[in-house]
């Protein structure tokens, strides 16, 4: 079964205090597209060492929205991009999408 | 311990707030997303423990420790675990966790960081009062030469030799640059790469990378320009 974005990586480090929870959450749902949008930037125009410094970045967002396979995926897809190796693209950018679907639900 | 975050990703940031309100041994003093800002701050302010980002756009964690005189004790905050190795060649390196962070792991390096804390020696550059000397006695074929501190423009590493160049003359000199840094007075003289120190009143102007003194073009590494920066009276 495809892994799916979940809240307990946040929960785990709220123990249970709903205002850092919302407050986190808040703060991806205002990096995540921006970060998105710096990815697709960089990638389209090639800049391949920005592109993995994104994607570096990206990683610990996939980890904390719970996503375990993810998180390898996304660190073997940097390690690719700076080698062009974009096998990983299509993989690594749907994780995106369903994280991006699932913040903006908050 | 007053503790100081800095790290360009406001959600790294917000789960150390987090994890620092939940810890009683540490208090948050500020953060910051970029090193920069981090930098003036800790030379101005004592802090005992920054939990510090690798990856940063411009300036990296490394840098900034190489930055500053008598870093207070560091925790690295990482994605990336191909560091670990090199971040603990710096006395001041305790842990270096991995993101994303689990709070046990970072209470354990809180408590490393207690065992490790001295009094608290901040940021601040402990400057020693240098010798008071004004002159430069170096050993050449067996005689010892005078030179004047304030003559020296640049010092230059040539493999065993270092080559000291004045207003008057250059002399070439079996030593090495740690050896003749620790002798210069740390206000004017700035190590600014690692075959470089320059006399920073002898310089003519600064672009990018590199700073001229007299008909010499100095390269500026990245690590030491914002020290290089720092010294300057700019006029913004």
């Amino acid at each position: 079964m495809e892994e799916q974005p979940n809240l307990s990586a946040i929960q785990e480090l709220s123990r249970g205090d709903k205002a850092f929870e919302n407050k986190l959450l808040g703060v991806i749902k205002k990096e995540l597209p921006l970060e998105i949008e710096a990815y697709k930037k960089n990638l389209k125009e090639r800049d391949f060492t920005q592109t993995a410094e994104i994607v570096h970045k990206l990683k610990h967002k996939i980890s904390i929205l719970g996503f375990e396979k993810g998180y390898q995926t996304a660190i073997d897809y940097e390690e690719g991009i700076l080698h062009n190796d974009f096998l990983l693209q299509h993989t690594f950018e749907q994780i995106l999408v369903k994280m991006r679907a699932f913040i903006e639900k908050f | 311990m007053n503790a100081i975050i800095i790290d360009d990703e406001e959600m790294a940031r917000t789960i150390l707030e987090q994890l620092v309100s939940q810890n009683p041994d540490v208090t948050l003093i500020a953060d910051f997303s970029n090193a920069i800002e981090a930098i003036k701050y800790l030379n101005q302010n004592p802090i005992d423990l920054i939990f510090l980002d690798i990856h940063m756009p411009g300036f990296t964690g490394f840098d900034l420790i190489q930055t500053i005189k008598n870093p207070p004790k560091v925790i690295f905050t990482t994605s990336d675990k191909n560091f670990a190795i090199e971040a603990f060649e710096y006395d001041c390196i305790v842990d270096y966790l991995l993101k994303p962070l689990s709070e046990e792991r970072f209470n354990k390096a809180v408590k490393k960081a207690l065992l490790f804390a001295q009094p608290s020696k901040n940021s601040l550059p402990e400057e020693k009062p240098k010798e008071t000397v004004q002159d430069l006695y170096v050993n050449i074929d067996r005689r010892l030469i005078k030179i004047a501190m304030d003559s020296i423009r640049i010092i230059e590493a040539k493999g065993d030799y270092i080559l000291i160049k004045t207003d008057s003359k250059n002399y070439t000199v079996h030593s090495t640059l740690k050896k003749i840094e620790d002798k210069l007075p740390n206000d004017i003289f700035l190590k600014v790469h690692r075959s470089f120190i320059i006399n920073t009143q002898k310089i003519v102007d600064i672009e990018d990378n590199s700073v001229l003194i007299d008909k010499d073009v100095i390269p500026v590494s990245r690590s030491n320009r914002a020290e290089l920066m720092n010294r300057l009276n700019l006029l913004k």
